[in-house]
């Protein structure tokens, strides 16, 4: 992703927000922060920047924020990249604080404040106060309860309201009837002067849900924005010539037939043909190839190509909303509606417990009612039993275990988007990697260095030196530092290549039908060096490798997952590379369609896919997968896309996650057994109307914090290194 | 009982204090960034109070 990857100050002022005194703010990502000591050099760094009138660093989120008045300063990338940190943008929608994240919390706390005040109370009346005393202490408990319980009880209300009103049932139904008829038989007792006030069990059955409602939010899916960024990746206008005249023009006003301009650096907005010019293309969008294209007039565009070097005249072949792009946001969009069918395992175990509450209720009821005809007690039991059932254990069971494991995953610099993610991780069986930028990075090397004489790399490096085709940038880095000789004239032939006339003689540097006079077809991954039309060099190049991507495949072929590699570029390029890699399955020149549809082949014979890729072209492979990663430095679009982002660009990380994964799932099970064990106990107590408010209020408290307890053992396990290090 | 009916009240009191303390810490954005934080008295110098952090 050589044009996409890098930002540049042109991004930083579109991706940031105007604030309300006319200053300009931007939310960067910077994963390569970890100390407090980066932290003060870069706010240091950057504050003396003129212009820079706030900067924050955020340590626990990585993250940056600086506002600036006036032009955005292109300094502060430059200041950035010169201690070494490549920042990328964060979406100002992402950022947008999370209210129901806060009004969870503050239930929280009020919730806790009424459960160790009513707590106090309870005690002493557990201990023996009597009389007038007791009764004052029941509706002391009842003044604390019954607004505590309004304000945080909503949030079970207003769910199991909801539930109701479209004649259904979910977890929160059992759990609002149990607060509430509580609540209801208290103030019962406190006027005919009962033993037992159950204000301290609604409280504190609040407050133990809402732990697990609070960390089961932080885990939720957020909706993903990645559509979107994908459409303003072209832009809104397009600058259209109409009667000899040129101007700007919404872009779903461009029809088929128009005529179009579209400078250097600028994106072809829809499907169209060449009438003018000569430039490269980077189709990095359309193929994942990272390496440019030449088009002359006559050659097909398609939308999402990026025009690197001259101006061009095209005809638009397509409008906006029937484009290569529009059907690339539609696949995506069908491939994400998909997925959302899976079940949480959180919400599966509700499905189990809603009835079975209802059903102990109910029978502990009508049971009292039948043997003794007592409707005080009958209604006693049955309330103790539906609050002894809930799922106060069973909320916490998933979350806690989720979010321990993302922390871990996050030290380790791999985001994880949603606790759901990290479920469908263990279930992956097939792994779909793509090659330009995932297994491979997105710059070529020259393969062949040792093999030319130094004459004609001296040459070849003093003329690469004029341009920014990555090939020329391999050759410079491949040919290591050579003495010049001689300034000379260089053109750059768009397209074609470099151009230089010394002596007498023309040398050129670029393809190999351009360059000599044989014009016989080029190989891929080559360019020539030659001299007045005669074949002097030949350069070729490979992509290189990442680090661990030897390790990586292996590793996952030991653990039995089938290993795929489905890429954009040249079907010899991807066989060479899966031959090195010991893969056996491998395709090449696959359309971002045809990579969507690779998955759903192996998904309908029953594989569940994870998918790794970083392209705009992995996009719907990536939406459509059981679980993905995109490793960073991919385009943000793609990181929005992927359940998974690997920060540092390792992909062991893929094995460090999938450990993660296959261990949560473990402790997610036990916690759910734990959770069932004790309703399995307690039960039995609670219908027999044995269970007294203090019981109650232990088992309660027991079985949380014994859950919470055995999450926590998994962040233990999982900083011992075990065999599988990364 | 007199007793009582002073202590009670004024333990409530405390009580709502802190709760009062805790909602203005959370919408003042003291939990942002609470690795940073925690560094940051070694390395910051002492500047005017900004009021543009993020919180919860």
């Amino acid at each position: 992703m050589t044009a996409t990857s890098q930002l540049s100050s042109d991004d930083l002022l579109a991706g940031s927000r105007r604030l309300t005194d006319g200053r300009r703010e931007a939310i960067l990502a910077v994963p390569t922060i970890h100390c407090g000591g980066c932290v003060a050099r870069i706010e240091k760094g950057i504050s003396h920047i003129s212009g820079i009138t706030s900067v924050r660093v955020n340590l626990t989120s990585k993250r940056m924020t600086v506002q600036w008045s006036g032009e955005s300063p292109a300094a502060i990338l430059d200041t950035l990249r010169s201690m070494r940190h490549e920042p990328s943008l964060v979406g100002q929608e992402e950022e947008s604080k999370d209210k129901v994240l806060s009004s969870l919390v503050k239930a929280l706390a009020v919730s806790g404040f009424g459960a160790s005040n009513i707590m106090i109370l309870s005690v002493a009346v557990w201990s023996g106060v009597e009389d007038a005393t007791r009764v004052l202490f029941h509706w002391l408990s009842a003044l604390i309860a019954l607004p505590v319980i309004a304000y945080s009880g909503r949030v079970f209300f207003v769910s199991a309201y909801r539930a109701l009103r479209r004649f259904e049932t979910n977890m929160d139904v059992p759990i609002s009837l149990g607060i509430i008829l509580a609540c209801v038989l208290s103030i019962y007792d406190a006027l005919h002067n009962g033993k037992y006030a159950y204000f301290d069990a609604a409280v504190s059955l609040i407050f133990f849900l809402l732990i697990g409602r609070t960390l089961d939010h932080m885990m939720r899916v957020k909706a993903s924005t990645a559509v979107g960024n994908l459409a303003r990746l072209v832009g809104h206008s397009a600058t259209v010539e109409e009667n000899g005249a040129y101007h700007a023009k919404p872009l779903p006003e461009v029809r088929a037939g128009m005529t179009l301009l579209i400078a250097a650096g600028q994106r072809v907005p829809v499907d169209a043909v060449v009438l003018e010019g000569i430039s490269d293309m980077d189709g990095s969008l359309v193929s994942g190839e990272s390496i440019p294209f030449s088009v002359c007039p006559g050659a097909e565009l398609r939308a999402g190509l990026l025009n690197l070097s001259a101006p061009l005249k095209i005809r638009a072949v397509s409008g906006a909303s029937n484009s290569f792009l529009a059907e690339m946001m539609a696949l995506m969009e069908g491939a994400g509606a998909k997925k959302s069918r899976y079940q949480r395992l959180a919400d599966r175990a509700s499905r189990i417990y809603t009835p079975v509450a209802h059903l102990a209720a109910f029978l502990t009821f009508a049971g009292w009612i039948y043997f003794s005809g007592d409707f005080h007690a009958a209604a006693t039991a049955a309330i103790t039993a539906l609050i002894i059932t809930c799922p106060c254990a069973l909320g916490l069971a998933v979350p806690m275990v989720q979010v321990i494991a993302a922390k871990n995953l996050f030290s380790r610099g791999i985001v994880v988007k949603n606790g759901e993610a990290l479920e469908r991780l263990r279930d992956a069986d097939t792994v779909i990697f793509d090659k330009t930028g995932t297994l491979t990075l997105s710059e070529p090397v020259l393969n062949s260095a040792g093999n030319h004489s130094p004459e004609n790399l001296a040459l070849a490096r003093q003329m690469a030196v004029y341009s920014r085709h990555p090939y020329c940038r391999a050759l410079i880095a491949g040919a290591g530092q050579i003495d010049e000789t001689g300034g000379a004239a260089i053109k750059d032939i768009p397209g074609q290549g470099l151009e230089m006339s010394r002596a007498g003689s023309i040398y050129r540097l670029g393809k190999l039908d351009w360059a000599t006079d044989d014009g016989s077809n080029a190989r891929g991954n080559t360019c020539v060096l030659s001299k007045d039309g005669l074949l002097l060099e030949t350069f070729v190049f490979t992509d290189k490798l990442r680090d661990d991507a030897v390790q990586t495949v292996s590793r996952l072929d030991q653990s039995g997952l089938g290993v795929e590699i489905i890429s954009g570029d040249t079907p010899e390029a991807v066989e060479n590379l899966s031959r090195h890699l010991g893969v056996a399955s491998c395709t090449g020149a696959m359309t971002p369609r045809k990579k969507l549809d690779r998955l759903n082949e192996l998904s309908a014979v029953g594989h569940k896919i994870m998918m790794v890729g970083d392209g705009l072209n992995d996009l719907p492979a990536l939406a459509g997968a059981h679980v993905s990663f995109a490793p960073s430095g991919a385009n943000d679009v793609s990181q929005k896309a992927a359940d998974f982002v690997l920060l540092d660009g390792n992909l062991g990380g893929i094995l460090y996650a999938r450990r993660v994964s296959i261990l949560s799932h473990r402790f997610v099970l036990q916690n759910f057994s734990l959770a069932a064990f004790y309703n399995v106990i307690a039960l039995p107590f609670a219908m027999a109307g044995l269970v007294t408010p203090l019981l109650a209020a232990l088992a309660m408290s027991a079985s949380s914090i014994i859950v919470v307890a055995n999450a926590l053992r998994l962040s233990r396990l999982l900083s011992r290194p075990e065999g599988m290090a990364t | 009982m007199t007793m009582f009916s002073l202590l009670w009240p004024i333990s409530i009191a405390l009580g709502l204090i802190g709760l009062a303390a805790f909602f203005w810490s959370l919408k003042n954005g003291q939990y942002g960034d609470a690795a940073g934080d925690a560094q940051r008295i070694i390395y910051d110098e002492d500047a005017p109070l900004d009021k543009d952090k993020g919180s919860l």
